[in-house]
C-alpha cells in the first residue's frame, strides 16, 4: 500500500461523515471502508479490511459509496417513491370509486342511471337526473354571475388600477379565497336566503322560501370569485405591453385596446379559467347543501329548490350502509363527479400550460 | 368621437363597480358573520365542551370541535408536509424542474388540487372500509392529508422555483450532492414553508366534506386516534340545522370563531409570503 492510500484512510476518519469528497464514487481499487475500523500504522502493508456487514451492503461489487453519496441515493429513491405514491392517489381514487360503483352498474345501465328521475333507494331505484340537473343549474347560475364580474375586476386590477389600489385590492382576493365553504354557507343562510325570499322572489313568483338554486348560484359565484380573478389577471399580465402600446399609438382608447387586443389575446386563458371555475363549482358541497333546499326534483326556474350531486352524497352518508346498493349509488355519484372534474381540470390545465409555454418562448 | 369617450367612461365605471362588488363581498360575508355571531359569543363557547342538553339550548361550548379541528388540521398538515417536501424537492432538483416529466407531475398536482373535498371524503371512507376502521380522528387525518398534499406540493414548488439557480449551482460546484443542495435550498425557503403550512392548515381546518364521512362527531375531546372527533365546520353545520334559536345562535358564534381563526391564518400567510419575497436574493 502506497503512502497516498494511507493518507486517504486517515482523511477518511477525520471527515465528519467518514467520507472523502475527493474520491466520491471514484477510487475503487483502494476501497477505504465506510465504517472500517482498521487502523494502519505507518508502513504497514495491510489492505483495509471490510469488517462491517454494512460495508458489504453499501458497496456495489468493488465500488464503495461514501456515506453522503449513499444518502443522496437513498433520499432520491425515497422521494421518487413519495412522488409516485402521491401521483397515484389520482389513479387510486378513480379505481376505488369505480370498483365500489360496480354493483349498481351491474343492476342498472349508465343510461338508466343518468336519465331516470326516480330516486327511491328503498325500492332500488336510483335516477340521478334531478341531481345532475340541480348541479348544472347551480353551476350555470354561478358562472353567469361570476364570469363577467371577474373579467371586469381583473381588467380593472391589471389595466386601470394605480399601484396603490392594486396593493390594497389583491390581499382581499386572497382573504376571500381563504374563507372556508361552511362560512359561505352560513352567510348564504343569513344574508342571501332572506334577500331572495323578501326582496327578489316576490317580484317574479308567488312564493319562495328562498332556499333555491339561485341562492346556491349566488353563494357559489362568490366562492369562485378569487379563483377566476387570480387566473384571469395572471393571463392578462402575460400579454405583452407592446401589443397594447401599438393599439394605443394608433389612437384607440384604452377600452378599445382592451376589447380588441387584450380580451382577444386572453381568450384561451379566459376559457381555461372558466372551465376550472365550472369544475370548482361542480364539486362544492357544504355551501350549496345549506342553501339549495335539497329537493330531489328537476328545477324549472331559478327560484325552485335543487339538489346538487355533492349535496346528495354529503346528506346521505348516514344511512348509506343500511340500504342495499345505496352506498354503491353514492359512490357512483362520487365517481361521476370525479370523472367530470378530472376531465375539466385536465382541459384547463393543458390550455394554461400551453399559454405559459408560449409566453416563455 | 364623443361616443368613444362615453364608451370608455361607461366601461371604466362598470369595472370599478365590479371590483367593488368582488372586494365588497368579502366585507359583506365577514360583516354578516360578525353581526349575527357576536351577540352569542361568550367565553363558555370556546372553553367548555357541550354539556347535557347543549343541543336544545343549554350550557356548554364547542371546545370539543375546536380541539378536534386543531388535531385533524395539525395532524394532516404535518403528515402532508412529510410527504410533500420530498415530492417538491424531487420535482425541482432530481428532475431538474423543467423537464417534460416535471411539468406533467406539476399538472397532476394541479388536477389533484381541483378534485373536490367530497371526493376525497368518499375516497377516505373507502380506505377506512378497506382497512376496517371506524369513523375516527385517524380517518379524518388520512382524508384531510390527501386533501392538503396538492396544496403543499404546489406552494412549495412555487417557492422553490424562486430560489435562484446560481445558489444551487454554487452548492453543486462545491461538490455537494443533490440532497445536500436540497438542504441548502430548504433553508433558503423557510418562510415559504411556513406559508405552505399556514395555507394547508387554513384549508384543512375549514373543510367539511372530507371529514364528514371519516372523522365522525363526538361531544368529547378525543384522547386517542381511534376515537371519533368533532370538527368546527361540522359543529357549525349541525347547530345551524337545529330548530332551536339559541342553538342556531351558537352556530353563528361558532362560525365567527372559525372565521377569526381562518382570517388570522390567512393574514399570517400573507405576511410570511411578503417577507419571503423581501429577503429573496
Amino acid at each position: 500500500m502506497s503512502y497516498q492510500d494511507k493518507d486517504l484512510e486517515t482523511f477518511e476518519k477525520n471527515t465528519p461523515h467518514g467520507s472523502d469528497p475527493f474520491v466520491a464514487g471514484g477510487n475503487t481499487d483502494v476501497a477505504p471502508g465506510l465504517v472500517s475500523t482498521t487502523s494502519l500504522s505507518a508502513g504497514e502493508q495491510k489492505p483495509p479490511v471490510r469488517k462491517s456487514i454494512l460495508n458489504g451492503l453499501f458497496s456495489k461489487g468493488s465500488k464503495v459509496y461514501p456515506l453522503r453519496l449513499l444518502k443522496d441515493k437513498i433520499m432520491s429513491k425515497l422521494m421518487l417513491v413519495f412522488t409516485v405514491a402521491s401521483v397515484l392517489i389520482l389513479v387510486f381514487i378513480g379505481v376505488g370509486l369505480y370498483l365500489h360503483s360496480v354493483p349498481i352498474l351491474q343492476k342498472l345501465t349508465w343510461v338508466q342511471l343518468l336519465t331516470s328521475s326516480v330516486w327511491k333507494p328503498l325500492k332500488g331505484l336510483f335516477g340521478f337526473y334531478p341531481f345532475i340537473m340541480g348541479t348544472l343549474w347551480v353551476t350555470g347560475i354561478s358562472i353567469i354571475i361570476a364570469l363577467p364580474l371577474c373579467i371586469l375586476t381583473a381588467l380593472y386590477i391589471t389595466e386601470y388600477a394605480p399601484l396603490r389600489v392594486k396593493r390594497i385590492l389583491s390581499p382581499f382576493v386572497n382573504l376571500l379565497s381563504g374563507i372556508p365553504p361552511v362560512i359561505f354557507g352560513v352567510w348564504g343562510v343569513l344574508f342571501i336566503i332572506p334577500l331572495i325570499q323578501d326582496h327578489i322572489a316576490p317580484h317574479f313568483v308567488e312564493f319562495s322560501t328562498g332556499y333555491s338554486v339561485l341562492a346556491g348560484g349566488i353563494v357559489l359565484a362568490v366562492m369562485i370569485f378569487p379563483l377566476i380573478v387570480s387566473i384571469i389577471s395572471e393571463v392578462f399580465r402575460t400579454i405583452p405591453q407592446d401589443l397594447r402600446d401599438a393599439s394605443l399609438s394608433l389612437g384607440a382608447t384604452k377600452w378599445e385596446t382592451i376589447k380588441k387586443v387584450v380580451l382577444r389575446k386572453a381568450l384561451p386563458g379566459i376559457i381555461a379559467a372558466l372551465v376550472l371555475a365550472i369544475s370548482r363549482a361542480f364539486g362544492e358541497t357544504i355551501a350549496v347543501l345549506m342553501v339549495c333546499g335539497n329537493n330531489a326534483a328537476v328545477p324549472h326556474s331559478v327560484f325552485d329548490p335543487g339538489y346538487p350531486l355533492p349535496a346528495l352524497i354529503a346528506n346521505n352518508y348516514g344511512d348509506m350502509m343500511s340500504i342495499p346498493l345505496y352506498d354503491s349509488a353514492l359512490m357512483f355519484a362520487a365517481f361521476l363527479l370525479f370523472i367530470i372534474i378530472l376531465l375539466f381540470n385536465i382541459i384547463s390545465r393543458v390550455i394554461l400550460a400551453r399559454l405559459e409555454r408560449k409566453m416563455a418562448a | 368621437m364623443r361616443k368613444r369617450k362615453y364608451e370608455e367612461l361607461f366601461f371604466r365605471a362598470l369595472m370599478v363597480l365590479a371590483t367593488i362588488a368582488v372586494a365588497g363581498s368579502f366585507f359583506l360575508i365577514v360583516g354578516t358573520i360578525f353581526y349575527k355571531g357576536a351577540p352569542y359569543m361568550n367565553l363558555d363557547m370556546i372553553t367548555k365542551t357541550p354539556g347535557g342538553g347543549f343541543y336544545i339550548g343549554k350550557e356548554g361550548g364547542i371546545l370539543n370541535a375546536i380541539i378536534g379541528s386543531m388535531y385533524i388540521a395539525g395532524g394532516a398538515t404535518i403528515l402532508g408536509l412529510l410527504i410533500s417536501i420530498p415530492v417538491a424537492i424531487y420535482i425541482n432538483m432530481y428532475l431538474d424542474g423543467k423537464t417534460f416529466l416535471a411539468n406533467i407531475l406539476r399538472m397532476t398536482f394541479d388536477v389533484l388540487f381541483g378534485i373536490p373535498s367530497i371526493v376525497y371524503g368518499a375516497f377516505g371512507f373507502l380506505i377506512m372500509v378497506y382497512f376496517g376502521l371506524r369513523a375516527s380522528l385517524l380517518g379524518g387525518i388520512i382524508a384531510v392529508t390527501l386533501l392538503v398534499i396538492p396544496i403543499l406540493v404546489r406552494t412549495l414548488d412555487e417557492v422553490i422555483r424562486t430560489v435562484p439557480l446560481e445558489l444551487r449551482d454554487a452548492a453543486l460546484s462545491l461538490g455537494s450532492t443533490r440532497w445536500e443542495m436540497a438542504k441548502v435550498v430548504l433553508r433558503q425557503i423557510r418562510p415559504g414553508i411556513i406559508t405552505a403550512i399556514l395555507l394547508s392548515f387554513g384549508r384543512a381546518i375549514g373543510d367539511v366534506a372530507s371529514v364528514l364521512f371519516t372523522a365522525g362527531f363526538s361531544d368529547n375531546i378525543p384522547t386517542s386516534l381511534h376515537e371519533p372527533a368533532a370538527t368546527l365546520p361540522l359543529a357549525i353545520f349541525f347547530q345551524l340545522s337545529s330548530p332551536v334559536e339559541e342553538v342556531q345562535g351558537r352556530g353563528y358564534a361558532s362560525a365567527l370563531v372559525l372565521t377569526i381563526v381562518v382570517l388570522i391564518i390567512t393574514v399570517l400567510s400573507e405576511v410570511f409570503i411578503k417577507k419571503f419575497f423581501k429577503h429573496k436574493i
